[in-house]
Parts: structure tokens; sequence; C-alpha cells
């Protein structure tokens, strides 16, 4: 101690000499969690993160962050089940944040303004075969692109987009928006080859010399079951209804349709059937509506629509121009069971929406792939067979939508990327979940959800145009703001404001922050008041 | 349609910082430049409400000012955790007399200043509640009424924490103390008048008196810049929670304060010329229970003999506030000002 006479100017500066950091039992630390929409995204997307560029207004970096995982953003801002949006901790405080909106809004801007995707990599020498040009086919080929890998994408189909072109109606997605993101990739330097089906995989893989094989090939088969009908009766499935309508080409339905299923196919054919002039479409569907595997706001904009439906009944027989229907219930296990008593429903046409099967016959000749219950088994990294074969999308067992199948196309890419190299593909490690309860949300400002202005019925029931308009410019801003950011530094300040010990450290810019471990008393106020969850407590070993 | 300019900043204003918003509208302690008037390495606990809400007056005090400064101190935790011989943590001119006459230095001090013309120099004086209710009172109301040029700044934390809590007279109803045992018919602090010093100071008729909590700092930032428009006497009451002596967790400071503030037990509020022209609506509301559970010092109202009785009376209380103050009103509102202006 220095020594001092008694009442006197002490020097400024001077109770730095006391290292209150050796009070400490506990430390704070900073730590990046996983957020649930990042969690819960099937294309593995960092949705916090291009929403974070977005908070600023810089949509042409939150679009690029974007992009990375995902090439199709206008797509998939319009078709995606958002599985996002139905674990987004805001849904606790008052509504989830409309991330797919948000999406759409930065896909639209980017077609607007012509941003390029990123450049294809630097030329590896190896060359794959994308068998399919669905979601899955073109998500792989833009990935493997970029991974400098040369790739031929062959298409039986006279167009690209798979089930985006042939399957989804163009009230939910228009094709100008799908021609404009797959011509993005395609100009990545892909060759292309259509009206070209692929009959057997081992030749077609030898005759062009590819070193790897993507195999996403779709589930197009419609499921039959046997209906008796009379003569006159007119059934036909759902993906045929669809396929035809895309190639403006409609099959006649009459003007009573019944529709035979409850996923979202069935929905699509019966809103479809809507627009096609049926003035009553009615939605068959052995189980009730909580059990339906269609999703709930395609259900519900259905139903607003004028779509009808008969729960708990299944299709005994066709007799010309009505259906006799049995009426089922459900068993303690939620299985449904005949009952015995019928009913009927007047139609003039019966649209099959039972599922779809894969075609793979192409690997008939094809050893050391297994194939169950119709579709092809994978590994992790979404490898088939030893030799370098990987599959994806509606040809390998998941749920089958877009995003999933876009989800498969990156990581196989990867899987693709690392078999070349004589690696296999390791995940990093991943982070914990940012649950709701890691939140402080006292800071978070109370702000109702923006909602995409939507197609007037009138309009909806007759006419394929799109349903839902976009977000505004400030819309879409202030729907980006409402993200919590959970698990991860939004550099707020809170920590380096509510230190009593002024032991926190700015760092700036984008660098978030630092402890000062010489003056951390371990309190804990900062970690308790940290909005978004980003700071832990650890005990010091002592 | 009509369109809104984009005003929601995600943290609103409600968090430290924001790194949406512009420069100008940012707190001082978002600043990494911030004066840093209480440093580091003082000696009080972990968690200390006070050592908190004394940096955040004098930084935005040094921001008023620019840096014209002088702190006068009385006797109490503040003085003593910030300058153990030889050691001091202030970074801001600073002095210490005694006990009782802070308000009285803090007059001498402008008095001085004054007579050597330096007027852009401003004068702080600051003490606990003990310094301020009861020992300092007679200085700090002669000052009030001489209506000297000082802001006079009182970090409540209801009792004499330094000397090991004692109660003092801004000791709340049913408070455990060291002097107010938790035993008998009526444990704790007695259910008195209290001494509400913000109306007392209202009724010297001066030009500002104010209230605040470290819960909310652009409030408390507001508060300090507003007082500093004035010359004459000015008075700031800020709840600053005591970890030691209210029996809470370290890391619930700034919780607990935020629930005095919620619960409607301490009003925020600000008065100028004896006036109350505004006052803190309560964002969500909460019982005074979520208030009253987080401290020890409370616990003999809580468990197997608790004593919802004397809860009863505490909400009783924090009512009264709430209609008195009009702590609700703008929530009929809605969005309060914090959600549109930066």
């Amino acid at each position: 101690m220095k020594e001092l006479p008694f009442a006197i100017t002490l020097e400024v500066g001077s109770s730095h000499a006391n290292r209150t950091g050796s009070w400490r039992v506990e430390r704070p630390v900073y730590v990046d969690r996983m957020p649930p929409c990042n969690n819960a995204c099937p294309a593995g997307e960092n949705i916090q993160r291009w929403l974070y560029e977005a908070e600023s207004g810089d949509y042409e970096t939150a679009w690029r962050q974007l992009a990375d995982d995902n090439p199709f953003p206008a797509v998939m801002g319009r078709i995606c089940y958002h599985p996002c949006e139905t674990t987004c901790n805001r849904a606790q405080l008052n509504e989830a944040v409309g991330i797919n909106s948000i999406e759409r809004f930065l896909g639209d801007l980017a077609i607007e303004r012509g941003w390029p995707l990123p450049r294809a990599g630097s030329d590896t020498g190896k060359r794959v075969l994308v068998v399919g040009g669905g979601p899955s086919g073109l998500s792989a080929a833009y990935h493997l692109r970029r991974l400098g890998h040369e790739v031929r994408l062959v298409d039986s189909a006279p167009e690209l987009g798979g089930m985006m072109r042939y399957g989804i109606p163009a009230y939910r997605l228009p094709r100008e928006v799908l021609v404009a993101e797959v011509e993005r990739i395609i100009a990545l330097g892909i060759h292309v080859e259509l009206d070209h089906t692929v009959h057997d995989i081992e030749s077609e893989r030898r005759n062009g010399g590819f070193d790897a094989v993507f195999l996403a090939v779709g589930a197009q088969l419609a499921r039959r079951v046997e209906i008796p009908a009379g003569d006159s009766s007119r059934i036909l499935d759902a993906v045929s209804l669809l396929h035809r309508t895309a190639e403006h080409d409609p099959p006649l339905l009459g003007r009573r349709v019944a529709i035979y299923g409850g996923g979202d196919t069935a929905v699509d054919a019966a809103r479809t059937a809507r627009r096609l002039g049926a003035t009553d479409a009615v939605i068959v569907y052995r189980r009730n509506r909580e059990r339906m595997p269609a999703h709930g706001d395609q259900i519900e904009e259905a139903i607003e629509e004028g779509v009808t439906m008969r729960w708990l009944s299944t299709v005994s027989r066709f007799e010309g121009d009505h259906l006799v229907l049995e009426k089922m219930r459900l068993n303690d296990k939620g299985f449904p069971e005949p009952t015995g008593e019928f009913d009927e429903l007047d139609a003039d046409s019966l649209v099959l929406a039972l599922g779809q099967d894969t075609d793979l016959s192409l690997l008939d000749e094809e050893p050391g792939i297994t194939i169950e219950e119709g579709v092809i088994e994978v590994s992790p990294a979404m490898m088939a067979g030893g030799n370098g074969i990987f599959a994806g999308g509606d040809a390998v067992p998941s749920e089958r939508t877009a995003t999933v199948a876009i989800g498969h196309g990156k990581r196989a890419a990867r899987g693709i990327g690392a078999y070349l190299a004589g690696q296999i593909l390791v995940d990093p490690p991943c982070n914990e979940l940012a649950t709701f309860d890691h939140l402080n949300t006292w800071y978070y400002s109370d702000a109702p959800r923006t909602r995409r202005p939507e197609l007037e019925q009138a309009r909806r029931q007759s006419t394929f145009d799109e349903i839902f308009g976009g977000l505004t410019e400030d819309n879409a801003l202030f729907e980006a703001r409402r993200c919590l950011s959970c698990g991860n530094c939004f550099e707020c300040d809170n920590c380096f404001g509510v230190c009593p010990d002024n032991a926190v450290i700015k760092l700036g810019g984008s660098a978030r922050y630092e402890f000062d471990y010489d003056f951390c008393k371990g309190c804990g106020i900062c970690a308790q008041e940290c909005p978004c969850g980003a700071i832990d407590m650890v005990p010091e070993r002592i | 349609m009509t369109s809104q300019p984009v005003r929601f900043y995600q943290v609103g204003s409600f968090a430290v910082g924001n790194r949406l918003f512009d420069k100008e509208n940012r707190t001082v302690q978002s600043d990494p430049h911030r004066s840093n008037s209480l440093d580091s390495g003082h000696r009080a606990c972990q968690g200390c409400g006070e050592a908190l809400g004394a940096r955040y007056a004098l930084d935005a005090a040094m921001r008023a000012t620019g840096g014209q400064l002088i702190a006068v101190n009385a006797t109490g935790c503040l003085e003593v955790f910030s300058t153990p011989y030889p050691e001091t943590s202030w970074r801001v001119a600073w002095l210490h007399s005694l006990f009782a006459n802070a308000p009285a230095v803090a007059t001498g001090v402008a008095a001085a200043l004054k007579v050597k013309g330096m007027q852009d120099v401003r004068v702080v004086g600051q003490a606990g509640d003990g310094g301020t209710v009861d020992i300092g009172f007679g200085c700090l109301s002669g000052m009030f009424e001489r209506n000297d040029d000082v802001l006079f700044i009182c970090y409540d934390n209801e009792a004499y924490m330094n000397t090991g809590v004692q109660r003092s007279g801004a000791t709340p109803p049913a408070a455990r103390t060291a002097t107010t045992e938790a035993v008998g018919a009526e444990p704790g602090n007695v259910f008195g008048q209290g001494k509400d010093l913000p109306r007392l100071a209202m009724a010297h008729g001066i030009d500002y008196v104010a209230t605040a909590t470290v819960a909310d700092l652009h409030d408390l930032e507001a508060k300090v810049e507003r007082a500093m428009q004035f010359h004459g006497a000015r008075y700031l009451h800020i709840l600053v929670p005591c970890p030691l002596g209210w029996g809470s967790a370290p890391n619930d400071t700034i919780r607990v304060a935020r629930l005095a503030a919620e619960s409607g037990i301490f009003p925020v509020f600000e008065a100028e010329h004896g006036e109350v022209t505004a006052v803190s609506p309560i964002r969500h509301r909460e019982p005074v229970e979520s208030y009253l559970s987080l401290q020890s010092r409370y616990a003999h109202l809580f468990g197997e003999h608790g004593r919802p009785d004397i809860v009863a009376r505490i909400q009783a209380i924090a009512d009264h506030n709430i209609s008195t103050y009009g702590l609700l009103e703008e929530q009929a509102v809605g969005t309060g000002s914090n959600e549109t202006s930066p």
C-alpha cells in the first residue's frame, strides 16, 4: 500500500489495483444457441442471420445469406409450409415472426433487381450426374456447381421444376417466379438435358463418365385403389389433374367433384377443381380434421374458397352420378374402422389423392442399394450405395415437401463433395437449442404480426391468380424486427450497460463484447438481463 | 391505406442500446466511451444496485454538462465502497465530508463556483436513503428552501446497509432489518406513514423532482438530462435494490427494481414546481407478491406460516399508488411511448 497523508486527493483510476475478479465463484460466458427456426428449417437456412441483416434494411446481404443455403427464396416464400414459424418463440409472446413473408419479399426483390447467385467454384475436374430437375435435383446442382464440380442435370419432363411445376398449382406458385429462380441456377453453368428418361443408371453413368450420381426422381406414380364403378363414372388421379392443369390442358371434371384423400395434394386438387369451374368440390377423408395430414393453413384456405369436407368416410363404389360412402369411426388408437352405415354423395367425377409412389426401375440392375417400402434407403450423407450413388427428395424416406427436398439436395451435394475428396461428411456439433425459457422477453417491444394481403374471395374461386400478395418494404422491415434473435447476441448493449463493475468491454462493429474477468465479480446480472439468452453462468474452478 | 414511418426497433428502447438507432438517440451507457464515473475495482457487493445507479446517473450528468461536474457525497455505502484509502473509483471531481452535511457542502461548492464565475460547472449532491431522509434531511430541506443550484440524488436502498442493515425512514412496512426483526404480531418494520421524500421535495416547490429505478435506464438518463436544464434545487430519487440487505439474488437486482415499478409499489414519475407532470406507465402489471417473494427480508410473509393479510396490506399500498399516480392510464392507449419514439 502506498504511503499517503490522510485526507488528500486520490489518484484517478487507483481502484484498478483492486482486482475484484477474485471474488467470483461463477463466470459469465457468451454462448451461441441454436434458434428454433434454424433448427426446424428442412433446407438448413440460417434464418436468424438473414433476418438480422434484413432488420437493418440491408436486403441484399440478407438475401445472399439466405441464398447461400437455398437458391429458391421467392419459391419458398410462397410454398414452404414454414415449420420455422411453427416453432418460433415469438409465438409464445404474441404471434410467430412472419418468416415466410420476409423470405418472399427478399426473393422477389432479388428477382426484380437481378441479384446473381454466388459464382461456381473453381473446377475440380469431377463430373456429377443429377437425375431429376425438381427442387432436390436443382438444389443439389446448385451446391455442386459452387463446389466446382461439373453437373449434368437430366429430366424426363419437357421443363425443369419437377413437382414445383407439375404439382403445385399456379395460384400458390406463379410460373414466372419459378422460371426466374431456376434460370438463375442454370446460369451457373449446368448442362441440362430435358425429355430424357434414364432407364438404367449404371449404363447412363458409365457412358457419361460420371464420378457420382444424385437421384432425385421424385414420386410421380399416383397410388390407386380398386373402386367398383359404372361405365360412365369418371375416376382420375390428382397427380395427372394437377399435371395437366399446369400444362393448360385440364381434364373435364363436371360440376360436382369428389376428391378422395387427406393430404396436401388432395387439398390442391380440390382447390384446382373449384377454379376449373366445379360448383361442389368435396374432400372425402376416412379420418377427421385433427388427423388430416394436409397443413392447417391449406385446409383453412380451401374451406374459405368453398371446398367442403366429408370426414370419417371412405368411398365404397361409384354408381353413375353418385358415390356410395361408408361412414367410419376412430377406434381407441385413432385408426378408422368401418361402421357398416352408408351415405351417398352426388358426383360427376372422383379424383384419387391417395399418395404417390416412386418409379425406381432405373435401379433394377444396381447392386448394393436397399429399397424399403418403395423408397431408397440413404446414409446421413444421402448416399444410397457405396459407389457414389446418392439420393434425395421424395425418392427417399422423409416428409415429402419441396423444402425437405431442397435440404436433401444441399446435403447430398456436401456428401458428394466429401465422397469425391475421399472423405466422409462430418457434421459440426450442434449448439444447444434456444428455448423460450432462455429469453428475458421484457425487453422486446410488443408488436403484432403483419399479414400479407390476400386475393379477394371471388377471384380466388375462379382464377389461378396468386392468392397472397407480398409485403411492402415497410412491413417487411417491421416483420424482420420482430425477431427475438433467440440464443444469439444481437448487440443490444444490455450486458455492457447493466454491469455494476464495468466488466464488460464493448468491441463495437459486429464484434460483440468481451468480459473483463479482472473485475467481473460474477453477479450474473448480465446473464439474467440478456434478452436473448446468449450468456451462460459457469462455475469457476477454485 | 395510410403509411406510417417504420419506428419499431426489435427491443424498442427497453434495452440499453440498439444497433438500429441513430447515434443521437442512444443511451449514455451504450457508448463505449462513456465516462464510467464510478470505475471498476470498487468494493460494492456482487450485483450492487447502488453502484449501478450511481454510474447511470453521474455518466448522464457528465454528458449533460460536458464533463463540467463536481459530485459531493454523503457517508454511506457509496462512499465507503468507492474510496477505501488509498484508492478511488471515481472518474469525476468528487468530494466527501460528513454523513449529515452533503447537501450543505454541495450548496457551498455551488456558491464557491458562483463567486469564481464558474457557473458552467454544475454540482451534484448524492447520498443513500439514510443520508437523505434521516441524517442529512435538515441540510437537504435547507438546500431546497434556499433553491441552491444543486441536483441532489438519493440512491434509495431502503435501510442503512453499510453498517449492517438497520432500518431508516425509507424502510418499507413489514421489511425485516437488523432493528426490525420478523417477530411478533406485526413482524418487520411498522406500517407507518413512511418518509416519502419525493413528496416532501415537491412540497418545497422546487423546480424539478423525479423518481427512477435502475431497471429503466432510458427513463433515468432522460430525467438527469432534464434536471440539468434547470438552475436551482432539484431532486432525483433512484430505487437501487441491495442484494445484501434485501436478501435478493445478486443477479436479480434489475429484475427486483423492475418489479417494484411494475407492481406499483414504487411509482416512477416526474414533477415540476410541485406538480406531477408525467408518470411511467406500468407495462405488464404484477402483483406485489412477485416483487416481495424474491427478497428474504419479506420471507416471513410467505410459506407455511405466511401472512397473506400483510401481503394484502402491501398490495393495497401499491393499488393506492397506481390510482394516485394513474400508473395504468396510458395502457388504454396501447403501446406507450417506448414503441414509437426512439
